[in-house]
């Protein structure tokens, strides 16, 4: 089978702008995108730059976007992007520094898993019941509920994904945050309530807005949006409840509570009825609102067997299994 | 009785601060004789919100919500990607066995026992998969030739995939696929499945406003005239925080921002003011007046 691949050529010697170059080149039908391009650097161009080890989806090393999505060109077939997009072209991950072509500087995805101390505290006589002098086997319900995020192979692709990476440098991003969930969520750490007031703070949990994109970009389904809605609901059941984010969750349930359904034009109102000079910041939106007719009254009727609902809501404790 | 018959699902934006979304949704199924049956005591589907805190409450009220659907004996139909993306998963977890009985005792006497029932659908899926493009195409009388629409399809429409199962995550081509059929132009832009930033706008409102503005901007220069979106929440980001954009960017951008029973409605002829165009934050009356004139 004849292909074509562009791959985003970058010399940081030359001074110029990253560039697509094109390469065609003769690959048998099931060659994997890496293999494609590993048979580019053998045959046509020794100089293009990229990473790579395992060439089966285990050490994380050579992920790149392709066609737009980042994920592990060895675990992508050049079939499959040709049937979804019509063409193949290749660039390195978002959110770092390019080096060269398609490999980038680690160093901001690496700082922010180190800021998270991924491993396990440990301190004689803090939690008793996992004493540190012996082997500790864990029952098998904690292990699986650290399955999703151990499976985690520190590839990247998520932070590359991340729409919030984009837009803020001080966020920790999917995997740092699903690693940090990795140490909480086990019983034998004896930090956790520390490592949830520091994640309570600007560039932590509450800073992902659930776009998902980490979930869909993973190739070890280790779901980190996930896990960083478990953190957050860790955090208000131990009684960190003073944030934007927990307040909202608050207020959501208390609204529906009442009334069955979300009354959007009361969230901002109950927000921020405690900062008056906040709300004075919503009102000239809200006049225009009125004007339009799109601003609902600040108590809707109730939907018909709102005791249902209610219903519903008592018959439950907070954060029970999933 | 029409062929094509849903329990109309409406969120609670379309009942709250998008009144133009449910009041648009009705003139277009009336207009392309789909017949709705609004689900009036169906609650919140809890948008992810509640179900951070209290993931077995989130699932028991769409548990209630798809038993007041499957008590119709049609499938549910949503107006809301937000809600589709959640009442979509509900709909997968409650699928296992144990789940559902877990669950139906938390629901006892409030609605009664869910036993499963059809996989809810957003208006835009039904359009294509049941309604059919050439359908809609036969209904048009006011084709939308010349205007060029960019499709915003929000998070929940697309991701996590393995709940939704409709469109190519990463290369959708269902709201392209409308706009089209309506006569007008679709335009290609990245930010098409990108986040709009809502969930966030509370907690950190200037990178909300990044992202709206980044979104729009790309459209706009790749000469959109306006976009279309099938989720409120979008909708709302995009619309009504529109003027925070412009300043978050220091630029002008001035997008109509249509919900996709709005344009929808235009290429069948409808009275904008029947469509609620004229409760829009950014103007829409430039846009109207190209696509009537025409
Ligand atoms: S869901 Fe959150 S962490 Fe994951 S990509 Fe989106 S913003 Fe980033
Ligand atoms: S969470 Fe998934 S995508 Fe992110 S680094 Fe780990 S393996 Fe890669
Ligand atoms: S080369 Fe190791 S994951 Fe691809």
């Amino acid at each position: 089978m004849r292909i074509e691949i562009q791959i985003q050529r970058f010399d940081p010697d030359n001074g110029q702008e990253p560039t697509y170059e094109s390469f065609r080149l003769e690959v048998p039908r099931h060659i994997t995108v890496l293999d494609a391009i590993i048979q580019i650097k053998d045959e046509q161009d020794g100089s293009v730059t990229f990473r790579r080890s395992c060439r089966s989806a285990i050490c994380g090393s050579c992920a790149m976007r392709i066609n737009g999505r980042s994920g592990l060109a060895c675990d992508t077939l050049v079939v499959d992007e040709l049937d979804r997009f019509g063409e193949i072209k290749v660039q390195p991950l978002a959110h770092m520094p390019v080096l060269r072509d398609l490999a980038v500087d680690m160093t901001p995805f690496w700082n922010r898993i180190e800021s998270v101390k991924p491993w396990v505290e440990r301190e004689e006589g803090t939690e008793p019941e996992w004493p540190v002098e012996k082997e500790t086997l864990m029952p098998q319900s904690f292990v699986d509920e650290l399955d999703d995020v151990s499976r985690c192979i520190m590839c990247m692709a998520c932070f590359s994904a991340c729409e919030i990476a984009e837009v803020d440098d001080d966020f920790l991003g999917p995997a740092a945050l699903a690693k940090a969930y990795r140490m909480v969520a086990d019983p034998r750490d004896c930090e956790t309530g520390e490592r949830l007031s520091k994640l309570n703070e600007h560039g932590g949990y509450w800073d992902c807005t659930r776009c998902n994109q980490c979930v869909e970009a993973c190739p070890k389904d280790v779901k980190p949006m996930e896990a960083i809605v478990s953190l957050r609901r860790e955090a208000i059941n131990s009684g960190l409840t003073d944030t934007v984010g927990s307040r909202h969750i608050t207020e959501f349930l208390n609204i529906v509570r009442q009334e069955g359904r979300l009354n959007e034009g009361r969230m901002p109102l109950k927000m921020k009825m405690s900062q008056p000079m906040e709300l004075l910041k919503i009102m000239p939106m809200a006049m225009k609102m009125l004007a339009k007719g799109k601003l609902p009254m600040p108590i809707h009727p109730p939907i018909p067997r709102v005791r249902e609902v209610r219903r519903i809501m008592d018959a439950k404790g907070k954060g029970e299994s999933k | 009785m029409s062929q094509f018959k849903y329990a109309y699902y409406t969120g609670c934006a379309a009942k709250g601060v998008c009144p133009e979304l449910h009041q648009s949704t009705m003139a277009v199924c009336r207009a392309l004789d789909i017949e709705l049956v609004e689900l009036k005591a169906a609650s919140c589907c809890g948008a992810g919100v509640i179900g951070e805190l209290e993931p077995d409450t989130q699932l028991a009220m769409n548990a209630r919500n798809l038993k007041l659907a499957a008590n119709q004996g049609v499938p549910m139909m949503t107006v809301c990607g937000t809600c589709q993306g959640v009442l979509a998963r509900s709909h997968q977890e409650l699928s296992d066995g144990d789940t559902r009985d877990r669950i139906n005792q938390v629901l006892g006497n409030s609605g009664g026992v869910y036993d499963g029932g059809p996989k809810p659908r957003h208006l835009l899926w039904a359009l294509i998969q049941d309604y059919g493009l050439a359908r809609l195409e036969s209904k048009v009388v006011q084709p939308l030739h010349g205007l060029k629409v960019g499709p915003f399809y929000g998070c929940y429409m697309l991701r996590p995939s393995d709940y939704l199962g409709f469109d190519d995550p990463y290369n959708p081509k269902s709201l392209e696929q409308v706009i089209s059929a309506l006569g007008a132009e679709p335009v290609d832009y990245s930010g098409r499945t990108k986040c709009c930033g809502f969930p966030i706008v509370l907690e950190s409102e200037s990178s909300a406003m990044q992202m709206v503005g980044t979104n729009l901007i790309e459209a706009q220069d790749n000469g959109a005239h306006c976009l279309v979106t099938p989720c409120p929440l979008c909708h709302m980001n995009l619309d009504l925080y529109q003027e925070k954009a412009e300043q978050e960017m220091d630029r002008e951008i001035g997008l109509p921002i249509l919900h996709l029973p709005q344009l929808i409605g235009l290429a069948l002829g409808l009275d904008p003011k029947e469509l609620g165009l004229d409760k829009n934050m950014v103007d829409t009356d430039a846009l109207i007046t190209e696509v009537v004139g025409a």
